[in-house]
């Protein structure tokens, strides 16, 4: 992940600089605001900090080891600029005193892993981690999948970086004068070793450190969980259900996609469709080329005519619109059946008293 | 490009090999500074800007010949400073070799263009050429600079280079705790270490390595905790001031011409 001299043209790497600087300006600018005199001290340890672990050699599932690269950790326990200044004074100390990482591509490494890698990994914590207390299971999670995305995307980054050079910088003959490998080599290279291992040491790393500091030192957390409570005290109503409703809600806007589907579900169909040609052709087609009986069966005939439903085919019949048919047709039926579990709740309740 | 060394064994003797080699390294760079040689006694300023520019025009070049002679350059101010091949060889060469090389190789067969062998084709090998010689010439002359200039004179350089003060402060304090750090972990996988007999299963090692990264972490910030309390004991008040006290002599002034003449020359040939 650390790009060497020489494998990004000198345009790039300027064009890279030049991104991570505002970056970097503004995460100074508010560090100072926030810490003041601790500033210092702090980023200084806790860039050496990061340093120190991307030292580590982490076993992982599968009998290999791997390096992580600790943003997601930085990105939980420092904020997001913080987290940007560290890893950078982390990523340039190694390109220049180590040699890991070129002097011409520390800007690129620094938008790649300190910058893009940071802001990721606490978008996804903090997206994924929600209001839940310090000391619950929901961080560690949200931690290990911080870390896997932000390795991730900054793999990504780099291997974009990487595929647009050919493309930009070749000489007369054709040569790449730089990384050599357009975009579909690249970025499958270099994804895959990250989406397996490099991605899973990374998750392993943010997710124990997490689990880790939850036991230990929970107050390490504080900074980026704003709202929640020192230990899991059991939420209720709205707070507990709502990812549930949300999820509700985008199952209900989706429901229209099943106008895409092609033919009609096997088993569902309705004693008119066994005299239409084009239908029998699709039970016939879904029934291993079994011919259908030329007409409905007594039975399906008879006990079709049982029940006429208010909404049939999801396509009530003052709508024109059958995208708006399914909404209204899953929005009546969601409302009926919340309708029937709160009232059997409330009566339950009122029974216990 | 030390630190990611393998040795065979398990993670906890794998990171401790990994650990000692950032002391090792650090331990010979501190060593080597100290000796006398022709870079020791140039103005860090005008060193650090001058290889800087050779950089910036390896990277820019466009034709081998150039890099080629860059290289030699570097390698010949190198030993003149008292580096070792052999050292050059085991720090640089060898993890470049190994890096770019295998990044290289496909390159050869994957490059359109007309073919020198089998399947091997001339833009191939000149791709292949540049990435390994871009990195390896770049590598070498960061490695002449950082084992010919003290640490804190390095950062005085790049102060002087335009870098904010205080990025400058955190970059020195950095590098000092990076040791101390080091020393923590060290010894909380030697503690491990010493009182394991047998071995974990994975789900054990694994949780054995990532409770040391958040001891590891809690202890970083007793650390800057400990470290600000003696600071504004010392009547630190978030102000930083640097002592600038380097002053170029006749020899600088004659050492900074050649070094721009030369990336000159370099950015000009390398078009």
């Amino acid at each position: 992940m650390h790009i060497p001299d020489g494998y990004l043209s000198p345009a790039t790497c300027a064009a890279l600089y030049c991104g991570s600087a505002p970056f970097w300006y503004v995460a100074l600018n508010r560090m100072k605001r926030a810490l003041n005199t601790q500033m210092v001290p702090l980023l200084s340890v806790f860039a050496a900090f990061s340093f120190i672990i991307m030292m580590f050699n982490l076993p992982l599932p599968g009998g290999t080891t791997g390096h992580a690269a600790g943003i997601a950790i930085a990105a939980i326990v420092l904020g997001p600029w913080g987290a940007i200044l560290s890893i950078s004074v982390a990523l340039i100390i190694q390109a220049l005193l180590f040699g890991d990482g070129g002097i011409t591509a520390i800007g690129a490494n620094c938008f790649n892993m300190a910058i893009a890698g940071s802001l990721v990994a606490y978008a996804v914590y903090r997206l994924i981690s929600g209001r839940a207390a310090l000391d619950a299971r929901r961080r560690v999670i949200a931690a290990g999948v911080a870390g896997y995305v932000a390795i991730n995307v900054s793999a990504l980054l780099a291997a974009i970086e990487f595929g647009i050079q050919p493309a930009l910088f070749h000489d007369a003959s054709g040569t790449p004068l730089y990384a050599p490998y357009p975009l579909h080599i690249a970025v499958p290279a270099m994804m895959i070793g990250h989406l397996t291992i490099a991605g899973i040491a990374e998750a392993v790393l943010s997710a124990g450190a997490v689990a880790y500091l939850q036991r230990a030192d929970p107050s390490l957390l504080k900074t980026t969980a704003p709202g929640a409570s020192g230990s899991a005290a059991i939420e209720t109503g709205w707070g507990r259900t709502r990812p549930l409703w949300i999820a509700l809600a985008v199952l209900l806007v989706l429901t229209p996609l099943g106008i895409l589907a092609a033919g009609s579900a096997w088993g569902e169909w309705a004693p008119e469709d066994f005299g239409n040609a084009q239908a029998r052709k699709q039970i016939a087609a879904a029934s291993h080329d079994q011919a259908p009986p030329t007409s409905a069966p007594a039975g399906l005939q008879r006990l079709s005519t049982f029940w006429t439903a208010p909404l049939p085919r999801y396509a009530p019949a003052f709508l024109k619109s059958a995208a708006f048919g399914y909404l209204l047709s899953a929005m009546a039926g969601t409302g009926v059946i919340v309708l029937l579990f709160t009232s059997a709740s409330w009566l339950t309740s009122r029974l216990r008293r | 490009m030390i630190g990611h060394q393998h040795t065979r064994g398990g993670f906890i003797e794998r990171t401790l090999a990994s650990l000692i080699a950032i002391a090792e390294y650090s331990a010979n760079a501190e060593a080597l500074v100290e000796r006398g040689g022709v870079l020791q006694r140039v103005d860090p300023r005008v060193k650090l800007a001058g290889l800087l520019a050779l950089i910036v025009a390896v990277a820019a070049s466009r034709r081998l010949a150039v890099i080629g002679f860059v290289f030699a350059a570097s390698l010949l101010l190198g030993l003149l400073s008292g580096i070792r091949l052999g050292m050059l060889a085991g720090l640089i060469w060898v993890p470049v070799l190994l890096f770019s090389g295998v990044l290289a190789v496909p390159a050869l067969f994957l490059t359109p263009g007309p073919e020198w062998a089998p399947y091997i084709t001339y833009p191939g090998i000149r791709a292949a050429a540049f990435l390994i010689s871009r990195g390896g010439t770049a590598a070498t002359i960061s490695a002449v600079l950082v084992l010919t200039t003290p640490w804190p004179h390095l950062l005085k350089a790049l102060r002087s280079l335009g870098l904010p003060v205080v990025l400058v402060v955190i970059l020195g304090m950095t590098y000092r705790y990076i040791f101390a750090i080091l020393q923590t972990a060290l010894d909380m996988f030697e503690s491990r270490k010493s009182r394991t007999v047998g071995t974990f299963a994975p789900n054990e090692r694994r949780r054995i390595a990532t409770a040391v990264v958040g001891a590891l972490l809690s202890r970083s910030f007793q650390m800057s905790n400990d470290v600000h309390q003696a600071m504004l004991s010392r009547g630190f008040r978030g102000e930083v001031y640097l002592l600038d006290d380097f002053t170029a002599t006749r020899a600088d002034w004659c050492w900074a011409g050649l070094f721009a003449g030369s990336a000159a020359l370099a950015f000009w040939l390398g078009r």
